[in-house]
């Protein structure tokens, strides 16, 4: 017996997830290399954002708005590239993840403690974010990307293989992650729990569960997925730090918060459509099938966001009590 | 000292000893001592305003007392929060639910308490669990049916079980009535009594004295925050218990003139109109209100009714139809231009459509009519002459608050439906859509407020009544339209209908 709150809306997400793989292997059949290029790329552009999204599904909802995941993905970009070439990777990543918890923490002394209006507690993360990775940022580091780590006999699966079974370890952290969430969300009393705290924190609180707890932990635990995210721009893909490198990938992922209508394996289908999209263009352009100036193909997951958002911010519900403070 | 107060006997599960409440200035209670038997139901009884709530909220951790203890099995304890009540065995079931709606019963029932299997949340177990509660307490739910689905006196059954899952022994019911059909209320009666019979031990908040008669075992009346009186339901009697209450005898019916009607004021044709889910809630109605008469509109609830309303009141989109207002069409206006046409509006839903809780009374007594003289002079509000305007209404309809310059949110439940009927009824309109004026309001107030809705059809007003209180149509209609699946099933005449043919007519008997 699936819980009600999982039940009412039956989740598309595996029939998309079914969809886009039967198309991708018809793509593998006929053009083979190619495919398995964009579906490569595709990946690695969109788990980024997907562990992003799975900070903002965490806040809203335990019922916490959070649009500072921009800043402190960049923060933990920051930490986790400075932290590598000062102490190795590892000192790095746990760096990445405990500056998001820290701008997590900030968010949730506003929001539930201070009851400041959220939107402005996220601006407020995202400007101190710009201003201080700016700020102390030096250049001329460099240290290499991560290894890419392979399972042995899946990864030589066709098609799948290359796309979730070789791959960074920040990458595969992502996926297990998402898995980790849909489970506990919907069938632990954690899960249960967090839903009653975003939708009516009052009957939440009357029954015994302390509100303010529960969205300090979830929106610090969010914060340290998203420096994870910040992280994974920085020491795991492309081993290099730079000014905003996290372009609004922040933003996007609350985009794909709302497309995946804060449900983990949702959101993960919605950014990897976003991911095949980008990898699509970057691919024809790069064959020469169409020819548009690269500011034009760097647009590509922008532009996609407001037709999204037009077509789907009004047809979903966000948790009840998201962005109230409470009591 | 009477022995009973030396030495409670054993049956006594909840004493409260010289209880007081302050808000700065006004005593809410005030020295309230009482006592709660096991297996017993109170009735608590009072004025609006007079402590009702105030009290529930301190025994159930809301509030601390400034005065007083309170008892339970014989300890005194401190509550700190409504966790803390519900620890020492204490529930109260608050007219809004604390229910989360997109949740099944049986989750709302066991959050905070879960059965869980291998770290799991155990979903068949939580509903087994709600399932023999049901059972044991003859309160049938069904465990997977999604809260926000249920009507309101099914959630109010899911907040109850939810009570007696944590093992309540105290059950407290502030005015659970208040939003139930007549149906509903008489199965949560049934459902009261059988509580009782298995030794909970009940505080039931009513204004109606019907209630008071047929449900409760003694009754303790509160007036002005004081114990005024204590006594077995058996040795009283409504009249009685009126008089107790407002402290002077109280007329339960009315006296009207037959209605002498005029022209059309409101005329509808082929009515359809969307509920919030997006189906047909009103459909295909006809009415005509005529200027000079009350016209009551019954039915069972959930039949259009509140549609209906909000149609006519353009606070909802119709989807066909006519509605001509004095002879002329007022679809495409809003609320404010309605308004302006002379239309009045008591919503049903004080708190969302009738007031700014965090205004003023004074305020909130000419939201109607803030912009205009004498209120506003060259776009200046004149707080002096709101002030003296507020001050006249507050005398005429009984408001009681310790100041104009209260914040309306502070106000007891009935007082604040006091102060959107003496808004709505101080200005002169056209039509009068009345829905649900007396919810929540007392006895003594009751009386008043309908002599003021005679005065207003008197003065030549058209007035559409809507109520789930077949006493009160009756009371006050000359013509009563029921309602039935979005149209006007029949339309009677109060002085020959009778109580039978309107029940059967609302409930789809053959031949209507
Ligand atoms: N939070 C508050 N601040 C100030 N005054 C308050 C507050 N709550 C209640 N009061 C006052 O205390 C008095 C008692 O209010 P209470 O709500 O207990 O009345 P009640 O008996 O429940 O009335 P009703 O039948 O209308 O619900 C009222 O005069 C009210 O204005
Ligand atoms: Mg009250």
């Amino acid at each position: 017996m699936r819980p009600a709150w999982v039940r009412r809306r039956p989740p598309p997400a595996l029939g998309v997830a079914a969809a886009l793989l039967v198309a991708a292997f018809l793509a593998y059949a006929i053009w083979g290399f190619r495919a398995a290029a964009v579906a490569g790329f595709a990946v690695r552009s969109c788990t980024p954002l997907a562990l992003a999204a799975m900070c903002g599904i965490l806040c809203e909802r335990t019922g916490v708005i959070n649009i500072g995941i921009e800043g402190q993905m960049l923060l933990g970009a920051f930490a986790g590239f400075f932290g590598a070439a000062a102490f190795g990777v590892v000192f790095g990543v746990l760096a990445a993840a405990i500056i998001g918890a820290l701008g997590g923490a900030f968010l949730a002394v506003c929001a539930v403690s201070w009851r400041v209006d959220q939107i402005i507690a996220g601006a407020v993360i995202n400007i101190v974010a710009m201003g201080f990775t700016t700020f102390f940022y030096r250049p001329g580091f460099v240290i290499g990307s991560l290894p890419t780590w392979q399972i042995p006999l899946l990864a030589d699966l066709p098609l799948l293989g290359p796309i979730f079974f070789r791959a960074q370890p920040l990458a595969f952290l992502t996926f297990a992650v998402v898995i980790g969430l849909q489970v506990t969300l919907f069938r632990t009393t954690w899960g249960l729990r967090t839903t009653a705290v975003g939708e009516h924190p009052g009957a939440a609180d009357t029954v015994g569960v302390n509100v303010a707890r529960y969205r300090y932990g979830n929106v610090m635990l969010g914060g340290a997925l998203a420096g994870l995210a910040g992280a994974m721009l920085s020491v795991e893909i492309t081993g290099s730090f730079d000014r905003a490198m996290t372009a609004g990938r922040g933003f996007l992922a609350l985009a794909i918060v709302i497309m995946g209508r804060w449900r983990p394996m949702l959101a993960w289908t919605a950014a990897l459509l976003f991911g095949l999209l980008s990898g699509l263009v970057n691919q024809l352009n790069f064959d020469q099938v169409i020819d548009v100036p690269p500011q034009f193909v760097a647009m590509v997951p922008y532009g996609t966001t407001i037709v999204v958002l037009a077509v789907f911010s009004t047809r979903v519900r966000p948790p009840a009590a998201a962005g109230r403070p409470y009591p | 000292m009477s022995d009973s107060e030396e030495q409670p006997g054993a049956d006594v599960v909840l004493e409260v000893r010289g209880l007081t409440k302050r808000f700065g200035p006004v005593v809410a209670d005030s020295e309230v001592t009482l006592q709660l038997r096991r297996g017993e139901v109170l009735a608590l009884l009072g004025e609006n305003g007079a402590g009702k709530s105030t009290l529930v909220k301190m025994l159930v951790g809301l509030l601390r007392p400034d005065a007083g203890e309170i008892r339970i099995g014989g300890d005194v304890v401190r509550l700190r929060s409504p966790r803390d009540a519900i620890g020492r065995g204490i529930a109260v079931v608050h007219q809004h639910f604390q229910l989360v709606p997109v949740m099944t019963v049986a989750e709302n029932v066991v959050l905070g308490a879960e059965p869980t299997r291998r770290g799991l949340f155990d979903h068949r177990k939580a509903a087994a669990e709600v399932r023999a509660l049901s059972q044991r307490f003859g309160l049938a739910v069904e465990p997977d049916a999604v809260v926000q689905d249920l009507p309101i006196g099914m959630q109010q059954r899911v907040e109850i079980i939810k009570a007696l899952y944590r093992g309540a022994e105290i059950l407290i019911l502030d005015e659970p009535t208040a939003v139930l059909t007549p149906v509903e209320t008489d199965e949560l009666l049934r459902i009261v009594a059988e509580l009782a019979e298995r030794g909970v031990g009940i505080i039931f908040i009513t204004h109606k004295l019907r209630e008071v008669m047929n449900g409760t075992d003694r009754v303790v009346v509160l007036r002005d925050g004081r114990v005024v009186g204590d006594v077995a339901t058996a040795d009283t009697d409504e009249a009685g218990l009126a008089a107790l209450m407002v402290g002077r005898p109280v007329v339960l019916h009315v006296d009207k003139e037959p209605a002498t009607p005029g022209a059309t004021v409101l005329e509808i044709r082929g009515l359809e109109v969307d509920d919030d889910r997006g189906r047909l809630a009103v459909r295909g109605l006809d009415l005509d209100v005529r200027a000079g008469e009350i016209l009551g509109i019954a039915g069972v609830q959930d039949n259009g009714q509140r549609e209906l309303v909000e149609a006519i009141c353009a606070m909802r989109p119709r989807r066909a139809g006519t509605v001509v207002l004095a002879g002329r069409e007022v679809e495409g206006l809003d609320v404010r231009a309605l308004h302006d046409l002379g239309v009045a509006h008591i919503p049903e839903d004080r708190d969302k459509h009738g007031l700014v809780g965090g205004y003023f009374v004074a305020e909130n007594l000419v939201l109607n009519r803030f912009d205009q003289a004498p209120f506003s002079r060259w776009g200046r509000r004149d707080f002096a002459a709101i002030q003296r305007w507020a001050r006249q209404l507050i005398a005429d309809f009984d408001v009681r608050t310790p100041s104009v310059y209260a914040r309306t949110d502070a106000l007891s439940g009935g007082n604040k439906q006091k102060v959107v009927v003496a808004r709505e009824l101080s200005r002169e309109s056209v039509l009068l859509v009345a829905a649900q004026p007396t919810r929540g309001v007392d006895v003594g107030s009751i009386e008043f407020i309908h002599q003021q809705l005679v005065a207003a059809r008197d003065r030549g007003v058209a007035v559409l009544l809507v109520s789930a209180e077949l006493e009160e149509l009756f009371a006050l209609s000359d013509r009563i339209a029921v309602i039935r699946e979005g149209r006007v099933a029949a339309v009677l005449d109060a002085k020959s209908a009778t109580r039978e043919t309107v029940g059967l007519i609302m409930a789809g008997a053959a031949g209507h």
